[in-house]
């Protein structure tokens, strides 16, 4: 059977129909390097979509191979929990992939590697072409990463696509699995606010990534809770940037630990603080914020180009893609 | 044996630069017959080691103990003897303490090696963070409110996690290690415990900068 990705973003009936009869060629609306921001449309609810899906669990550690292929795919495992360290050359920021895809990328909701896998090589209307799932992974570096992207088979993308691979196994191809991406979550009841979402961050997320959104490290200077926003942490190009994504990336997995106990309502609230907040300039920058904006941002979800308290967001962006010398 | 600790002498800062001598404040004599004059603790009987601990964390457990949120008999009479500058000073003197650890006799490798397994990874089908996302990779702990556990004896750090399975113990902000706690199993304690009593010190939580 050929690959026929289903779009994580289509309808709930679009879904239904897609998993019952195999229609196939549908374009996937979201993709690598999609901005991010309103890469994914509004959804209807999800648990409609969620309860025809197949899951699949993952195999484990101890099922890796041994030999050349196993230890490709420890090391595509040992990069993807700890990028800054192992794939150094292409990070430009705090973040390490495992901060995102929660328990090194095997975590259901939070956008999990092999669930991702299984969707790929998949058509992007964005690109007008079939994009390999390195070429996913390239946009990961760029944006998520504020970094470089490696280039196609470059040892770091061979070992995190033999990662992948080996997580997918048993999963079904071309299909979208349960747990797949992050979780679409309702639009909220009351329009999502950003004072309330500042209250609730105090709340529930400052413990740990400091009022300041900047995180901490631990004595001996290494990050424990990533920066969520300022010069450390994922650029305006990056999937997080949307509000959508963050919603429901922080409904499903935040506070660490506790994942769930938000209501949907502080979810999106906190979502629309988090991401109006200044992060590295979006690496796709052509002209000016106005332009910018209008070309990748032209979306609710995202806050680019827009005046929130007094700041035209995008304007005083630290540079993007500044691969650090140092540590 | 212990080791000869380094209270008495200038403490050095993290740039290497000496800062004033420690001085021992007032109450800590009545501190030492259990935690050691040099806040080395004990090893067999859940007296924590001190030394090296950031000083708002101690002075918050002080607390915890005075108002009843920390279940302990024998601390709660004595912190509700301190004043509030007391405590201060004395979580001061605690925390600028360098001691080395003692050398005591290592746990079962294979123990060791499960805990370690835990505190990196965690145990995700229950929904367990690793221990190392909230206390470090090396476990040296981050800013005031994520403690160090690398070095402390394994006995307290098993009594600490039953505290809060049982709710003796509430101090945890947002009562994140009441969740992690209990969902540990008797033999993921033990483990985790035995792992972070094999770790070395390090350099005092204080000496670095937690913000970046
Ligand atoms: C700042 C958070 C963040 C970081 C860091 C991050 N990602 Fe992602 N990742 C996302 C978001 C958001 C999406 C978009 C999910 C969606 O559209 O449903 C995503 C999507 C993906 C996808 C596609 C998922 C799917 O189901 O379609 C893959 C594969 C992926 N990331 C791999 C990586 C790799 C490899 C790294 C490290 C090099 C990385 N990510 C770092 C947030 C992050
Ligand atoms: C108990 C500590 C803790 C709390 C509280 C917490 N987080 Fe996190 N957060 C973490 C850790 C640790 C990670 C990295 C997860 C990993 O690597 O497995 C993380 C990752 C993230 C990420 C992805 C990485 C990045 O830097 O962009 C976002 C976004 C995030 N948290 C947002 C929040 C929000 C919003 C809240 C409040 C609702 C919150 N967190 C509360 C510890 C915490
Ligand atoms: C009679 C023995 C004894 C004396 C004397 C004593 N302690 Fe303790 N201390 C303990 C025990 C036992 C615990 C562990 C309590 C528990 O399990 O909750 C403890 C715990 C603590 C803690 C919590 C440490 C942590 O890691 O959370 C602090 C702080 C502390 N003591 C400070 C002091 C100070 C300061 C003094 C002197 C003023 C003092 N103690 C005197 C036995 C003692
Ligand atoms: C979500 C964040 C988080 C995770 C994950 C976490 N901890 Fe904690 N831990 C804390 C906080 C916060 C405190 C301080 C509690 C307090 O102030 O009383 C703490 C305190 C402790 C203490 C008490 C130390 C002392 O000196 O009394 C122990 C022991 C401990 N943790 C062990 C663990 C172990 C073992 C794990 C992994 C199984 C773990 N923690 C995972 C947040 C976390």
């Amino acid at each position: 059977m050929t690959r026929h990705p289903v779009a994580p973003s289509i309808a709930a009936a679009a879904v239904l129909v897609l998993a019952t009869t195999g229609l196939v060629g549908y374009a996937r609306a979201t993709g690598p390097a999609t901005p991010a921001t309103g890469a994914t449309p509004e959804q209807p609810p999800a648990q409609k979509t969620e309860a025809v899906r197949p899951s699949y669990t993952p195999p484990s550690d101890s099922d890796i191979p041994s030999g050349p292929f196993g230890d490709m795919i420890r090391l595509g495992e040992a990069i993807f929990h700890d990028t800054q360290h192992n794939a150094k050359g292409f990070v430009g920021n705090d973040l390490q992939c495992s901060n995102c895809h929660i328990d090194r990328g095997r975590q259901p909701n939070s956008a999990p590697l092999g669930a991702a896998y299984l969707l790929y090589p998949a058509y992007r209307t964005k690109n007008a072409h079939v994009n390999t799932f390195q070429e996913r992974l390239q946009g990961c570096f760029r944006y998520s990463m504020n970094g470089k992207a490696p280039p196609l088979n470059d040892k770091v993308l061979v070992a995190l696509e033999s990662y992948a691979y080996f997580l997918a196994k048993g999963g079904p191809t071309g299909v979208v699995v349960k747990g797949q991406g992050y979780p679409k979550l309702k639009a909220p009841d009351q329009p999502a606010d950003y004072d309330r979402g500042a209250k609730a961050y105090a709340q529930h997320c400052s413990l740990c990534h400091g009022a300041d959104g900047a995180g901490q490290k631990s004595a001996d200077g290494q990050t424990v809770f990533p920066p969520l926003w300022g010069a450390r942490s994922f650029n305006w190009g990056a999937g997080m940037a949307s509000i959508n994504n963050a919603a429901g990336f922080i409904k499903a997995n935040m506070p660490l630990g506790l994942g769930g106990s938000l209501t949907d309502q502080e979810a999106w609230d906190i979502a629309t603080y988090m991401d109006s907040q200044e992060r590295p300039q979006d690496p796709r920058f052509v002209d000016s914020v106005a332009e910018t904006r209008k070309r990748f941002h032209d979306e609710p979800t995202s806050k680019y180009g827009l005046v929130v308290n007094g700041v035209l967001l995008g304007e005083k962006s630290p540079p993007s893609g500044t691969i650090s010398a140092a540590d | 044996m212990l080791l000869l600790g380094m209270s008495a002498l200038p403490v050095l800062a993290a740039d290497g630069k000496n800062t004033t001598t420690n001085a021992m404040p007032p109450g800590a004599a009545s501190c030492s017959p259990c935690h050691g004059k040099q806040g080395e603790g004990q090893p067999t009987t859940a007296v924590p080691r001190l030394a090296g601990l950031n000083a708002q964390y101690l002075e918050r457990q002080l607390a915890g103990f005075k108002d009843g949120t920390r279940k302990n008999r024998i601390m709660m009479m004595i912190a509700s003897d301190l004043s509030d500058g007391e405590k201060k000073a004395l979580a001061t003197y605690y925390a600028n303490m360098a001691t080395t650890k003692a050398e005591t006799a290592p746990a079962d490798a294979a123990v060791i090696a499960a805990g370690a397994k835990l505190a990196a990874t965690g145990d995700w089908s229950k929904d367990l963070p690793g221990c190392a996302q909230c206390h470090g990779a090396a476990g040296l702990g981050v800013g005031a409110d994520f403690p160090r556990l690398a070095g402390q004896w394994a006995v307290y750090i098993e009594k600490a996690l039953r505290s809060w399975k049982s709710g003796d113990r509430k101090t945890d902000p947002m009562g994140v290690m009441a969740n992690i706690a209990g969902k540990l199993t008797d033999d993921q304690i033990k483990s985790v415990a035995a792992y972070y009593e094999s770790l070395p010190v390090a350099a005092p939580a204080h000496a670095s900068e937690t913000k970046p």
